[in-house]
């Protein structure tokens, strides 16, 4: 049904485009001189017709089903479990229940199949009215021989500037989301026990009704969740993917933008763009199959205990998953710095690698600066290689052998399988999540003031 | 063609330069008097940049280019391969044509030669050097005070004579300058004429001028380029009041270019 009303409203829109386009180009044999082009005369009507419909359809099926809700739910007052009732009464009316069929189920059932329809039947009036409305008002317009072409600039305009409100609001919700179901952890446990409390150990964190948690549950839960551990652990792997990721990435950028030929250039990049393109869980079972071994084999030869999940194998795979975008950007930074700062230094007597050194870095800085912060959130969010190569353990180690986990890891640990949406475990995950958030927003915070700081300075 | 009895500092012979298939250059042959100021003018695209970068090899940055013929500065050939670029290039310098300070402190855009050619033992030389750098280019007064502000942050005027204070730091003998002007408003360009005026006591100048009114005010001799060939060179009196050249008549009298 619905997918019928939105092909209607589309099937209009696409044939007032020409319905305008030829109203407006008659007005042009009556030797009246239009506003603007007659396809802006088809665009206007078709905008007219589509808008407005679209907007009260998505409206409307947004806020049907919780109104049909309320309607049928305040005629069972004396139902206890209302949520739970309204659910049976779906599923039956469905025809997929199978569970203690009950009058009030059944009366139910019968009351939301006649609002349903009332609902369906005004929903499809409401939209012709809508149609036929906009169209008249958009068609006398036109024979009014109005300014199509701005008007046209006027409605892009504010499509343009919702789509933009919807990215931000989605943003703001999933922060909001985070933020209550984080505050809601944090109501159980204690939000210093969670900051700098050294034993991560959620699956210690069992209760058998979480709307009433026993005192003695509270006191096994309060020391489940001290996050140290994973904040170490992400910071650690962090580390050792930057070690490994920076010197490749920027020797390996300032190879093609100052020394390759363009021959070697125009294949070798995108041959190191290719690293970003492979993914991630590639990475991760490369690590753990391949890399991880290796090191176990290779250590164990030197008389070393490796883990065959180490921070190590984790955090340099992670580096060559990131050399790309640091490569990548530290060329693009260097190829922009003006041509005249190189010769100003060759004109003096210096060579390539000090013209390098001292004159194209410096000036290039500020963008190298900021690929390689981009490249530490983009570490410090990676979960699919950790999850792999890392291991699960929260240790507290700063041995690269060890295994060891990040807070993506335990976020993925925490949420798979099953899980009750109120109990402490699952709302960890959104502290972790909101943590995490405002640690890479810090970051980024900083990348863009070092950035403009060097820019200022030096422009 | 010797106009008096200068020195010759610099000479061309049968110079010829190629981009890639496309010759810029055919058999230029040119004496450049020491102590004096030579200045090359010509159409755009006529190749008189394309000239004075031979002088200091530039020309090596550009991939493409592929130099022939004799360049000999005191009687030294300079296109030989195993002539040292650095050291050719510490003996002459270049100015170029917009003001390109490096991103870095007055003070460090002046030090930045010296310190690669290892010019000065400690601190105080260096401050010395310093000093007389930007004395020599008339700039001292102006940013004594702030010699810790990135270049970038002078006036366009300032960053050219800086440029010149950059290209005089390690006491070259021959200074090339690539249109100084073209960027400058009229009371900087007078600043720069000055300057040069200044500076042709104790180097060979060589620069490239649109302007006429610039070579007649600062040069004495003058070459006119015309589509990589050597049209006229003589003294910059004879070539603006009597031209032996009709092109070079058409072209100083704004006819053609």
């Amino acid at each position: 049904m619905n997918s019928l009303i939105a092909g209607v409203i589309l099937i209009l829109c696409l044939s007032s485009y020409f319905f305008g386009r030829s109203e407006a180009r008659k007005l042009v044999t009556q030797n009246i001189k239009l506003k603007a082009l007659p396809a802006y005369y088809g665009y206007y009507l078709s905008l007219w017709c589509g808008l407005p419909a679209l907007i009260i359809f998505g409206c409307w099926s947004l806020f049907e089903p919780a109104i049909i809700k309320v309607l049928i739910l305040n005629n069972f007052p004396q139902i206890e479990s209302k949520d739970l009732f309204y659910e049976q009464t779906l599923s039956f009316f469905n025809g997929n229940f199978s569970g203690e069929i009950t009058n009030e189920i059944k009366a139910a059932s019968i009351k939301y199949s006649s609002i349903n329809i009332i609902a369906q039947n005004s929903k499809i009036v409401i939209i012709a009215a809508a149609l036929i409305g906009s169209l008249t008002f958009a068609y006398r317009k036109i024979q009014n021989n109005n300014k199509a072409r701005d008007d046209v600039e006027i409605i892009l305009k504010v499509l343009l500037f919702t789509s933009s409100l919807v990215a931000i609001l989605t943003t703001v919700g999933i922060i909001v989301s985070l933020l209550f179901e984080s505050l809601k952890f944090f109501s159980t446990i204690n939000i210093f026990e969670f900051i700098f409390g050294t034993s991560w150990s959620p699956q210690r964190a069992f209760v058998r009704d979480a709307s009433a948690i026993t005192p003695e549950e509270l006191l096994e839960l309060q020391d489940a969740f001290g996050s140290v551990p994973l904040f170490a652990g992400t910071a650690f792997i962090a580390l050792i993917a930057m070690c490994v990721a920076v010197p490749i990435g920027l020797f390996s950028g300032i190879y093609l933008a100052e020394y390759a030929s363009t021959k070697v250039r125009k294949y070798s990049k995108p041959i190191i763009e290719i690293l970003a393109g492979i993914p991630t869980v590639v990475y991760g079972f490369f690590a753990a199959l391949t890399v991880g071994p290796f090191f176990r084999t290779f250590g164990e030869s030197l008389g070393l205990t490796v883990s065959s999940e180490s921070a190590l194998a984790a955090g340099l795979i992670m580096g060559v998953m990131i050399i790309p975008y640091i490569s990548s950007l530290s060329d693009d930074v260097i190829n922009s710095v003006p041509q005249s700062l190189r010769e100003g230094s060759y004109a003096i007597g210096a060579t390539k690698s000090e013209t390098i050194k001292k004159v194209v870095i410096p000036a290039a800085l500020p963008g190298i600066i900021g690929s390689i912060l981009l490249a530490v959130s983009r570490a410090i969010g990676e979960t699919m290689i950790v999850v792999m190569a890392a291991g699960l353990a929260a240790n507290l180690t700063i041995n690269p052998l060890e295994s060891t986990t990040t807070i993506t890891t335990q976020i993925v640990m925490i949420l798979v399988g099953d899980q009750e949406f109120d109990s402490p475990k699952t709302q960890a995950a959104f502290a972790l999540g909101l943590t995490l958030f405002i640690a890479t927003l810090i970051l980024n915070y900083i990348a863009l003031r070092v950035v403009k700081k060097y820019r200022e300075k030096y422009d | 063609m010797e106009l008096n009895n200068s020195k010759i500092k610099i000479k061309a012979k049968n110079l010829n330069v190629y981009y890639g298939k496309k010759q810029a250059l055919f058999d230029i042959n040119l004496d450049i008097n020491q102590k004096e100021v030579t200045a090359l003018i010509g159409p755009s695209g006529c190749g008189k940049s394309t000239f004075i970068r031979c002088i200091n090899r530039m020309n090596d940055v550009i991939d493409i280019c592929k130099v022939e013929g004799s360049v000999e500065i005191d009687g030294a050939e300079i296109n030989e391969k195993n002539v040292d670029v650095v050291t050719l290039r510490e003996k002459v310098g270049m100015v170029f044509q917009k003001p390109n300070p490096f991103p870095k402190s007055i003070y460090d855009n002046i030090a930045y030669g010296p310190i690669i050619h290892g010019a000065a033992e400690n601190k105080d030389q260096m401050d010395k050097i310093v000093e007389t750098s930007l004395k020599k280019a008339a700039l001292w007064d102006e940013v004594k005070d702030r010699l810790n502000e990135p270049g970038t942050s002078l006036s366009g005027g300032q960053q050219q004579r800086l440029c010149i204070a950059r290209a005089l730091s390690v006491n070259p003998e021959v200074i090339l300058m690539d249109e100084p002007c073209s960027a400058l408003d009229p009371i900087a360009t007078a600043k720069i004429e000055e300057l040069i005026d200044d500076l042709k006591k104790s180097y060979t100048i060589v620069i490239v001028t649109h302007s006429m009114a610039q070579a007649v005010r600062v040069s004495q001799k003058t070459g006119f380029f015309h589509l990589g060939k050597i049209i006229e060179v003589d003294s910059t009196d004879k070539i603006f009041k009597n031209p032996a050249n009709k092109m070079t008549q058409d072209y100083i009298t704004g006819r053609f270019g």
